[in-house]
């Protein structure tokens, strides 16, 4: 496994250029608030508007961004939480699938722990929230643990990707 | 330090801020923005707003950190970061706003959250998301926190993560937004 994961690595690697990672990497907090902020990453970056775009057009489509866009503060609208449960080996594959299968659930782990599955549900509002973690609970047969977000600690300024 | 502070209010504490623009504003770029020229103005189109007061908006909630980034959101996984540990802590209530903060603000820590403990079957309160390469690397961050912070007597899990059933961005559904503005 571990092995599988470093080829892989190395091939993404080698696939990236120089563009690429500092697309990646120099724009996950600061993307500018003017008409044409791309223009801008572009003349940073030494290149046109134009291919900046196409850049990030192809990383969303390879997978490496999931968006150039807004990562909102949680439970700003609506209500989210954390959510985990202790499900048996054998069921694992059936009760994930049942969690997944909520429009609500966006996250949804596998974790090594007594409580193996772990998932974020988001929903209109703390009553429709528990009703949703009432029901897995219900079809399950286990208990859910709920885990809402008291405080938040973290200043989000993005990820520092290293390329070695 | 700005950002330190509106990130960490509580849920019980968010001021209702947002106003039915900003709510629609928030659902049209929830999956992203147009990767386009004028992505403000695009988006300011599909509202009928002018690309000024998108802009505007968005200055304004980042400012009060509803919006806590903007910019490219990566996926660590397809990044080569395979590993990723939630490291959950049982830390004293007296201490866990502080050592919250002491560890939020390093850069390999994506999360850092303050959560109920659920006793018996769950003890821990503080939830940390750190990813790495490989596990290695994970626990060596880890190990890192514990000497930077002090954390030498705090109990702590590592979860490492194995299969990835779901991962995507929440949905929030326009109708529902619209319910919960003009409070």
């Amino acid at each position: 496994m571990h092995r599988y994961s470093k080829n892989l690595q190395q091939t993404e690697s080698s696939q990236l250029g120089f563009l690429e990672k500092h697309l990646l990497n120099d724009f996950q907090h600061n993307l500018p608030l003017v008409p044409r902020p791309f223009a801008l990453l572009a003349e940073e970056l030494g290149t046109s508007e134009q291919t900046v775009i196409e850049t990030l057009q192809l990383l969303q489509n390879r997978g490496y961004i999931s968006r150039v866009g807004a990562i909102f503060r949680a439970n700003t609208i609506g209500a989210s939480t954390l959510a985990a449960m202790a499900v048996p080996e054998d069921e694992l594959e059936n009760v994930a699938g049942m969690v997944n299968s909520y429009t609500e659930v966006n996250h949804n782990y596998q974790r090594e722990h007594h409580f193996n599955l772990w998932f974020v549900a988001t929903a209109k509002d703390e009553t429709a929230l528990r009703q949703v973690l009432q029901e897995i609970e219900q079809r399950s047969g286990i208990a859910v643990l709920y885990l809402p977000m008291l405080e938040d600690y973290h200043v989000d300024l993005g990820f520092e990707l290293q390329w070695t | 330090m700005d950002m330190k502070v509106t990130a960490s209010t509580s849920a019980e504490q968010l001021p209702a801020v947002l106003d039915a623009v900003d709510t629609a504003l928030i659902a049209e770029i929830q999956t992203g923005l147009p990767l386009t020229t004028h992505p403000y103005a695009e988006v300011g189109r599909r509202l009928g707003l002018d690309e000024e007061e998108v802009i505007a908006r968005l200055q304004r909630l980042l400012k009060e950190g509803v919006i806590k980034r903007l910019g490219v959101v990566v996926r660590h996984h397809e990044l080569g970061y395979r590993a990723n540990g939630m490291v959950v802590w049982d830390i004293p209530d007296s201490e866990v706003s502080e050592l919250g903060l002491c560890i939020g603000r390093f850069e390999f820590v994506t999360l850092c959250y303050r959560r109920p403990r659920r006793l018996p079957d769950w003890r821990y309160n503080l939830f940390t998301m750190i990813h790495g390469r490989d596990r290695d690397e994970v626990l060596a961050n880890v190990d890192f926190l514990i000497d930077r912070c002090g954390l030498q007597t705090v109990a702590h899990e590592i979860l490492f993560s194995q299969r990835r059933f779901k991962q995507r961005g929440a949905i929030y559904h326009k109708s529902q937004l619209q319910k919960e503005t003009g409070n």
